[in-house]
């Protein structure tokens, strides 16, 4: 008796854990394409990098946790951000125009030479992030001091900064065609390059929030923000850096994007990917409302997502319809994080222990 | 009549536990028809449980509850509700932007030809309000816009329409109102009474308990202590039943209070000149000196909290001047107050105290986290050190500093917030009501506490409705109305003299 009780206990512990969702629903898309899809698991070796499917699940959902790291930050203080896609778009825009300014002559002028460029990469990368910062300080300035509902404040940037977008490339796609730019996305050292990036951000985004006060504060304030100030806590100042910092991850998730495709293209770049983002933290258990959250598990989220993407393409599913899959998959989320559907799988289960 | 057909409700061998805490263990609790039944205890004691077992919020482990001769299980309140079981709880649970008419009659909105009746909805909380409880307002308007004390009886009215309830149980609803509000409260429960409602009134307040109950139900640590007729019990006797310990702590205070006068130095911590905030508070006077309690007397509204606020820094002045240690303050901001080493443990523990989701280890370390910036992070060991310390010393009932604040008791959420103002070490602490809705043991506790504090060379403002209260702990006792402050007593003063003041009239 004790024992049973012992060990039930310990497998509460693992399905309240914020991993714990997310995983299930991955090993179940995974489990799907080992069935249905001969040589899903297979990776070849190509001069030394690994290439496959799997592979392409992180390479193409790189975008996609780069969004979601900046994103759990916004949704755990309560907010949301939709202009993450657009974000991506402008910055597409400022590091294509850096690279080949021709789109400014009102010409498209179409460089031949792979290791031509206008600006250098160092002033390309870094003017694109700024853009990015000053994106995402907007919104937070919005949000934080001028006390605009994030979805509104937000919606502000995701409408015109496709505008913006255009306006910076005179309404011209400008092609890329640098290789050492192009390498951001399309790069391969071992693994996929932007993977390494995916790394990079999401590990100093964790020492930054767990290993200093920040991500508490971020928590509280997303709890009961009142409290929060009571307690000493600047509230607005976090939402300023959180949104800031959202739309710095947006700006490198642009340059990734636009390097993959080898185009500022400003009407596609990012399209609905915001809602991606914020699936994906929702998958992950950040709850909407704001509060606690676990960048690890929105990573998942995002995998997740993309996992459904590719495993879809591959049965042949048509791009059009891909929408409404995700939507069945949303529903099916939000139901298994619904407190009633939890209670009623609790009370069940304990019907049948009984039993 | 026999017995089973006076007794409306019989709840037997109620069980319910929770991860790491037996709340209820084997409790019994009968109420007969036309009864007022004060349920007690202290904090944790098992109340707020046994009545979310009757009203289907939580389902019981074990046990049997019949209610009006048939055995029944609530599945959810509006299924308790619906049998004939209403609640009023004590936080209260209204739409603050909706109507008073709307508050009332939500879900059961009067209608004409497919649409709401508006002006018939109007007419009907109008006349419910006057009819039950005598409170004349205009139903209009949003409930937000009226005192706590008002959403409270609305919240009463509302219960007592929706259904025609047999049974009115009212959790801590006076822990809000002024002394004419509770005697207006009480009018309501006899009234009800005489028409055979049985009322389950749940209070902390000891005089109260004797003025309007007929029996008493005791409960501790989960269990029955017993149940005891109201005329058959001293107040002594009850308290002892109730804490379980002795009272002699109780005759303590006086001779702590004395002791630690001698420690008051001569020197002004905190003054006020002319401080103030048009709407909010008339400007006023006041000099703090270390190891001295302050205490704020007046009736609900009379300026208190916002005199808290103002001093904090919650609100700017927009007159007047405040200094601390001779310093005249610039930055009237919590964290400015945090950095001058002033706290405030705050009026609304839920809204503005406690962060529910944090642990109690967070909760406990967010103020001097606060205050040591973002990147200056204690580390998880310190933050462990400072937590149990706290735990220890305030005798905070949990089962672990990684125990989510929300999953406490209020009175040790309560504690909780203290831990929190007390870590940063405050020269100068404001306690806003810090024993509302907390059982007898700990107001006692934490009376001390403060008296301990000052003697440690702390200033404290002790605010709160219980005069009784104020009395005891402080030793200088400033009486605001009508948000100005009117007078200023020191030494020895009795209950009337205060009351007064308050009252305004000349003694």
């Amino acid at each position: 008796m004790n024992k049973s009780t012992k060990s039930s206990f310990k497998w509460r512990k693992v399905t309240e854990s914020r991993l714990f969702f997310p995983i299930v629903a991955l090993s179940l898309i995974l489990i799907f394409d080992f069935l249905f899809i001969p040589g899903f698991f297979a990776i070849e070796n190509r001069d030394g990098n690994l290439h496959g499917s799997l592979i392409d699940i992180f390479r193409n959902g790189s975008t996609v946790m780069l969004l979601a790291i900046g994103m759990t930050l916004v949704i755990a203080t309560g907010g949301v951000d939709l202009s993450v896609g657009a974000t991506m778009a402008i910055v597409a825009s400022v590091a294509g125009i850096l690279m080949n300014p021709s789109a400014l002559r009102n010409e498209v002028f179409f460089v031949t030479d792979p290791n031509y460029t206008f600006q250098p990469l160092w002033v390309v990368i870094i003017t694109a992030l700024l853009v990015a910062l000053l994106c995402g300080l907007w919104n937070g300035v919005l949000v934080a001091y001028m006390r605009i509902q994030p979805m509104v404040a937000t919606l502000i940037l995701m409408i015109s900064g496709r505008g913006i977008a255009q306006l910076i490339t005179n309404g011209l796609r400008v092609q890329i065609t640098y290789r050492p730019y192009a390498y951001i996305g399309q790069g391969w050292v071992i693994l996929p390059f932007s993977l390494y990036i995916v790394a990079f951000v999401f590990v100093i985004t964790w020492l930054i929030t767990r290993k200093t006060a920040i991500g508490m504060f971020i928590e509280s304030v997303g709890i009961n923000f009142r409290s929060s100030f009571f307690s000493g806590i600047d509230e607005k100042k976090i939402k300023l850096v959180v949104y800031t910092f959202c739309g710095f991850c947006a700006g490198i998730a642009g340059l990734v994007a636009s390097s993959n495709i080898r185009t500022s293209d400003a009407s596609n770049i990012g399209l609905t990917t915001e809602l991606d983002a914020i699936l994906a933290v929702v998958i992950g258990g950040t709850s909407m409302s704001g509060g606690r959250f676990s960048l690890l598990a929105s990573m998942v989220g995002a995998l997740v997502m993309q996992a459904i993407t590719q495993s879809m393409y591959a049965i042949g599913v048509p791009a059009f319809a891909l929408q409404a899959i995700k939507a069945v998959v949303v529903i099916l989320v939000i139901l298994l994080y619904s407190e009633q559907v939890r209670d009623f799988v609790r009370r069940i289960s304990a019907v049948k222990k009984e039993v | 009549m026999s017995e089973s057909d006076q007794n409306i409700l019989v709840m037997e061998g109620i069980s319910k536990a929770f991860p790491g805490v037996q709340a209820l263990d084997d409790v019994h609790l009968t109420l007969k028809r036309g009864e007022i039944l004060c349920l007690v205890g202290e904090n944790g004691a098992g109340k707020s449980t046994l009545m979310k077992v009757l009203t289907g919020v939580d389902q019981p482990d074990s046990g049997k509850i019949t209610f009006d001769g048939r055995e029944i299980q609530a599945k959810s309140p509006q299924h308790a509700q619906s049998l004939g079981i209403s609640t009023v709880y004590q936080e209260i649970n209204l739409c603050p932007n909706l109507t008073v008419a709307e508050n009332i009659l939500l879900g059961r909105e009067p209608h004409k030809a497919g649409r709401i009746d508006w002006a018939k909805m109007n007419v009907l909380a109008q006349e419910t309000l006057q009819r039950l409880l005598g409170v004349d307002i205009d139903v209009a308007q949003p409930l937000g816009s009226y005192t706590v004390a008002i959403q409270q009886m609305v919240a009463i009215a509302r219960a007592l329409y929706i259904a025609s309830a047999k049974i009115l149980i009212l959790d801590e609803p006076t822990s809000s109102l002024d002394v004419n509000e509770t005697a207006h409260l009480f009018d309501v429960m006899r009234k009800l009474k005489n028409e055979g409602v049985g009322i389950i009134f749940i209070t902390h307040f000891i005089g109260q308990i004797y003025e309007v109950s007929d029996r008493i139900t005791v409960l501790r640590n989960g269990k029955l202590v017993g149940t005891y007729e109201t005329a058959s019990i001293t107040r002594v006797g009850l308290i002892s039943k109730m804490i379980g310990r002795s009272l002699a702590e109780f005759d303590e205070m006086s001779k702590i209070k004395l002791e630690s006068s001698k420690h008051i130095r001569s020197d002004a911590l905190l003054q006020a000149r002319e401080l103030g905030l048009t709407g909010s508070i008339q400007p006023f006077d006041l000099d703090l000196h270390a190891g001295e309690v302050v205490g704020l007397a007046g009736l609900l509204g009379s300026g208190r909290t916002e005199t808290a606020s103002i001093l904090f820094g919650v609100e700017k002045p927009d007159s007047g001047s405040v200094s601390i240690n001779g310093a005249v303050v610039q930055d009237h901001s919590p964290l400015g107050s945090i950095k001058r080493r002033v706290a405030l443990c705050p009026e609304d523990r839920k809204a503005s105290g406690i962060v529910d989701d944090l642990t109690v280890r967070e909760n406990i370390v967010l103020a001097m986290q606060a205050n040591l910036g973002w990147f200056n992070y204690l580390s998880l060991k310190t933050q462990y050190e400072i937590a149990d310390r706290y735990i220890k010393l305030l005798n905070i009932a949990t089962p672990s500093a990684d125990q989510p604040v929300k999953n406490l008791s209020g009175g040790n959420q309560q504690k909780v917030i203290l831990a929190r103002w007390l870590a940063t070490n405050p020269q100068l602490l404001i306690l806003d009501e810090p024993t509302r809705g907390i059982d007898v043991g700990t107001k006692a506790e934490i009376q001390k506490l403060v008296l301990s504090l000052a003697e440690e060379g702390k200033a404290c403002i002790f605010i709160s409705s219980e005069l009784e209260e104020v009395l005891r702990t402080s030793h200088r006792i400033v009486v605001l109305r009508e948000r100005e402050k009117v007078a200023e007593f020191s030494g020895e003063v009795d209950e009337n003299t205060i009351i007064h003041a308050i009252a305004g009239s000349e003694s």
